[in-house]
C-alpha cells in the first residue's frame, strides 16, 4: 500500500486499514523530526485504547513524544521488534517500523482521520 | 526577539542537510543525520563541530591579571604562556555567572564564554572593570571549529607544520593552520583528544573544507549540538543553564577543584569558602538507570518514594546504551552505589548513583 492510500493524524501517525484492523506507525517526517529513536513503550495485547488518547511513548535521544490512538479499539498485536530494535522506526517507518494493530470498535472514526493530501501540507514549511 | 545570527559555517550546514535550531541566539546544527552516529564517530575516530556561537573576550593592560584574579575562581597567576584554564565567574553569593576558559596569550588573555551568556558576562566584567585594563568583546570576530576524537591529532598534522606533541592538554599555540595564522588549543568538551581553532570569519568555509579533506581518511563527519550534549554528559561536564547557574555554588556542583581561595580575594570567595568548610547541603551526582528509559531535564529524583531533587541533564547514552543523567540530591544521600528512583511519567524507575565519568575510555590527555 502506498503512502497516498494511508490515513494520517496531525500527530504524524499513519494508519493502514486491513478490514477491521488498523495498523499504526509514525510517518517518515515524524521519525526525521524525532531523530534516533532509542526506546518505545507500547500497550499490551488486549488493552483497550480510545481515539486521541495517549497509548504509548516514543523516546528519541533528544526528545520524548506521546503516541495517540488514531482509533478506538483493542490492541490485537504489537510489534515486538521495535522494542528490541527501535532504530527500525527510523530506517523503515512505513514497513518494519510499525507500532501496533488495533481491532477497531468503530470504523466510523476513520472519517476523522486525514487523507494523504490533507496530511502532506503539515510536513512542509 | 531579534532574529538568530548565522555563523560563518551556516551555508555549509544547510548544504550538509543539517537540522537547524535556534540556540542562544544563533542558528545552529542540532544534527546532520543521526545524533547517535555522530556521537560514536567522535568516540571512534574524529568529528568536526561548528562552535562559532561561543563568545570570545580579550583582556589586556597592566592590571589584566589582577582583574581576572578578582573576577574568576581559579588561579590565573598559575598559567604559563599559552596555557588554558577552566574556571568560573561567581556572584558574591557564590552563584555562578558562567563557566569559561581563560587563555594566557603573550600580551593578553582570551576568555571563551557560553553563547547564551555573552551579553551578561560582558556586562558583568564591564561593571567591575578597573584602571589599566582593556576589555574587548571579539565574539563576532571569530568562528570556532572543534576537531575532536582519537584521530584529531592526525587530522591536524595534515594541516599544520607545528609540532602538536609539544602542545599538551589545555595548552594553546599561535601559528599557521591550513595556511592561515590562528590561535588553537588542545581543548574540548567531549572527553576525547581534540583541538579548538579560533578562525577569522572570512576563512571559516575554507578551513572547514581543509578539515574535511584532511579528515577524510579517518571518516571525519560534521557533528551537531545534539551529540555535543551527549558527549559532554557522558563525561559529566557541566552545562550552564542545566547543571550550573546563578543558583548553584561551584562546590555543590563538584567544581571545587577549580576554586582556589588561597590565591587571594575574588568575587564569591566567602560563599565558596563557607560552603567548602560547612560541606554543601546538596551535591550534583551522576546516575544510571537500571531499566530501559531516559531521564530528562526536570524529572524528579526520588528516594524511598520521597522527592529528593530533580534531574538537571539526562539522555540515552550512545556509548553505554542506557539512560544516564545528572541531578542535585542531599549530600547525605549522594554516595555512589546508592539506589534512587527517577520518576518517568509518574513511574519511579530504579537508578544507581555512580562515580563520574560515565564513559571511562576517553582519549583526552
Amino acid at each position: 500500500m502506498s503512502e497516498q492510500e494511508l490515513k494520517y493524524t496531525k500527530e504524524h501517525e499513519w494508519i493502514r486499514v486491513e478490514g477491521d484492523i488498523a495498523v499504526i506507525g509514525i510517518t517518515d517526517y515524524a521519525q526525521g523530526e524525532l531523530g534516533d529513536v532509542v526506546f518505545v513503550e507500547l500497550p499490551e495485547v488486549g488493552e483497550q485504547v480510545k481515539q486521541m488518547e495517549s497509548f504509548g511513548t516514543i523516546e528519541a535521544v533528544k526528545t520524548v513524544a506521546d503516541l495517540y490512538a488514531p482509533v478506538s479499539g483493542e490492541i490485537a498485536e504489537k510489534n515486538d521488534r521495535i522494542e528490541s530494535d527501535p532504530a527500525v522506526i527510523n530506517s523503515d517507518p512505513y514497513g518494519d517500523g510499525w507500532f501496533v494493530k488495533i481491532k477497531m470498535s468503530d470504523t466510523g472514526e476513520l472519517d476523522k482521520l486525514l487523507s494523504y493530501d490533507d496530511y502532506k501540507p503539515l510536513t512542509e514549511g | 526577539m531579534t532574529e538568530s545570527k548565522k555563523t560563518p559555517f551556516y551555508n555549509i550546514h544547510i548544504d550538509a542537510g543539517a537540522k537547524m535550531v535556534d540556540f542562544a541566539g544563533y542558528k545552529m546544527p542540532i544534527q546532520y543525520k543521526s545524533i547517535t552516529a555522530e556521537h560514536l564517530r567522535v568516540r571512534e575516530t574524529v568529528g568536526a563541530f561548528d562552535l562559532s556561537h561561543m563568545g570570545e573576550f580579550f583582556v589586556s593592560g597592566g592590571k589584566a591579571l589582577d582583574f581576572l584574579q578578582m573576577m574568576t575562581v581559579n588561579d590565573v597567576s598559575a598559567l604559563e604562556e599559552y596555557q588554558v584554564q577552566y574556571t568560573a565567574m561567581c556572584y558574591p553569593d557564590g552563584g555562578i555567572v558562567d563557566d569559561l576558559l581563560v587563555y594566557r596569550l603573550p600580551d593578553k588573555y582570551m576568555l571563551v564564554v557560553n553563547a547564551a551568556n555573552i551579553d551578561k558576562d560582558f556586562a558583568w566584567l564591564e561593571e567591575h572593570l578597573i584602571d589599566n585594563v582593556t576589555l574587548h568583546n571579539a565574539s563576532d570576530d571569530f568562528g570556532l571549529i572543534a576537531i575532536q576524537g582519537p584521530d584529531a591529532q592526525k587530522v591536524m598534522e595534515k594541516m599544520t607544520d607545528i609540532n602538536l606533541d609539544d602542545i599538551q592538554f589545555y595548552y594553546s599555540a599561535e601559528g599557521d593552520v591550513a595556511g592561515h595564522k590562528m590561535i588553537f588549543s588542545r581543548t574540548g568538551y567531549t572527553g576525547e583528544d581534540g583541538f579548538e581553532l579560533y578562525i577569522k570569519p572570512d576563512i571559516c568555509p575554507e578551513l572547514w573544507e581543509a578539515a574535511m579533506k584532511s579528515g577524510a581518511e579517518f571518516d571525519i563527519e560534521p557533528i551537531g549540538l545534539g551529540a555535543r550534549d551527549s558527549l559532554r554528559l557522558e563525561m559529566k561536564y557541566a552545562l550552564y543553564g542545566n547543571d550550573i547557574d546563578q543558583t548553584t555554588n561551584p562546590i555543590e556542583a563538584g567544581l571545587g577543584w577549580i576554586c582556589k581561595p588561597e590565591k587571594g580575594d575574588f568575587i564569591g570567595r566567602d560563599a565558596v569558602v563557607r560552603m567548602k568548610e560547612e560541606k554543601p547541603p546538596r551535591k550534583l551526582v551522576c546516575f544510571e538507570l537500571q531499566e530501559r528509559g531516559i531521564p530528562r531535564h526536570g524529572y524528579k529524583i526520588l528516594n524511598d518514594e520521597k522527592e529528593i531533587g530533580d534531574v538537571t541533564s539526562g539522555i540515552f547514552s550512545p556509548s553505554l546504551q542506557k539512560g544516564i543523567g545528572l541531578g542535585y540530591v542531599p549530600r547525605k544521600l549522594s554516595k555512589s552505589g546508592r539506589e534512587i528512583q527517577i520518576e518517568i511519567r509518574n513511574k519511579p524507575t530504579p537508578a544507581t548513583i555512580v562515580k563520574p565519568p560515565f564513559y571511562k575510555d576517553g582519549t583526552h590527555r
